[in-house]
């Protein structure tokens, strides 16, 4: 009864979305759509909110990477919210697993291929992903992708070493360093600049890696704290006692 | 200008996201919830994403050749609800794990168990 009337549901909702999308309006076009009003003034301007960040952020940022100058700097707080979730989510997870770790009792020995590639491809995931966080300014990528392709390589460690886990300590300590970093780097936009997040270093060069004032030092503070982050959500869902 | 070209898209789209919701609703096993879950969010996402197309842009990243960009809003905005959704993922994860050490099983069938 309650499977039909799920199918029920679902189709209606597929059916309804479906033809709400396709014989709606086309989608809004930031070239000929709405125009920006302010808020608090009520001021109209010439420009849509994206056709703003697409001209001003060479000029307001520095970054060829336009996803990437919203994401970090128009809205950075934005971007701080969001590492806290991750932090949040990581805790619980701990929280949760603690009382039912265990010691692995049976030894599977991990197949001969894996162990032999992870010896040669380990040092390559870790140097991808440190590439994908710095660049992320001028490259698609960033802090979050670069973290995961680094997850990545800890997950391939804890499927070659079956028994053991990660060393927990070491990437909470760097995790927590991360995150002081992030929100000090915030703070010294509050004395410098007079607005929490605000650029306050010399823009640089367009197109080189060291340019676009803070952008860099926060995409490598976010793939730090996401790398050893997801490396902890791993080894906390392997649920072996540190080694 | 046409928008033919984005009509897959938002019936594969809205297809993931009413098979997300039927598995939340009609499934009993918790993996197979977290996955229903899973897809609900890829839907939502390939969908925003579809919505800053711009016949003929390229993606927003300036090097001169290019003048017409997509629109960067949203997928600025899918940037940050990816990771949201992984970090959801996990924590659920591990309520499935502490159930399941709990009750011996992750089908949620049992009496005393709430699912409509």
């Amino acid at each position: 009864m309650r499977k039909y009337v799920a199918i029920i549901i679902s189709a209606l909702i597929f059916i309804v979305l479906a033809h709400f999308f396709i014989t709606g309006n086309a989608p809004i076009n930031y070239l000929t759509g709405g125009k920006y009003t302010n808020p608090i003034t009520h001021e109209q301007a010439n420009q849509s909110v994206p056709q703003q960040y697409l001209n001003d952020s060479r000029k307001d940022t520095g970054a060829p990477n336009v996803v990437t100058a919203i994401v970090v700097e128009y809205r950075g707080f934005d971007t701080l919210g969001e590492v806290t979730v991750l932090f949040t989510a990581a805790t619980g997870l701990a929280l949760l697993i603690e009382e039912y770790r265990r010691k692995m009792e049976e030894i599977v020995e991990p197949n001969f291929i894996v162990k032999i590639a992870s010896i040669v491809v380990l040092p390559f995931i870790v140097i991808v992903g440190t590439y994908i966080f710095i660049h992320g300014h001028l490259t698609p990528g960033g802090g979050f992708p670069g973290g995961a392709v680094i997850a990545s390589g800890f997950l391939l460690l804890l499927l070659v070493h079956t028994t053991k886990g990660l060393p927990e300590k070491k990437l909470s300590i760097t995790e927590s360093f991360a995150g002081m970093t992030y929100a000090l780097i915030g703070l010294l936009g509050l004395v410098l600049a007079n607005e929490f997040l605000q650029n306050y270093l010399p823009l640089g060069i367009f197109g080189t890696v060291f340019s676009a004032g803070i952008i860099p030092l926060i995409y490598i503070a976010i793939g730090f704290k996401v790398g050893s982050e997801l490396g902890g959500i791993l080894h906390n869902l392997k649920g072996v006692h540190e080694e | 200008m046409t928008y033919e070209l984005l009509e897959p898209i938002f019936i594969i789209s809205t297809a993931l996201i009413a098979i997300g919701l039927y598995g939340v609703m009609s499934k009993k096993n918790i993996l197979k919830i977290i996955l229903s879950l899973g897809l609900l969010d890829t839907g939502v996402n390939i969908l925003i994403v579809a919505m800053g197309y711009i016949p003929g842009g390229t993606a927003p990243i300036e090097n001169g050749n290019y003048s017409l960009y997509m629109d960067p809003v949203p997928q600025a905005l899918v940037l940050t609800a990816i990771v949201i959704g992984v970090s959801v993922t996990a924590l659920a994860l591990a309520v499935a794990m502490g159930y399941y050490k709990k009750t011996g099983t992750i089908e949620l069938d049992k009496e005393g168990v709430m699912k409509w």
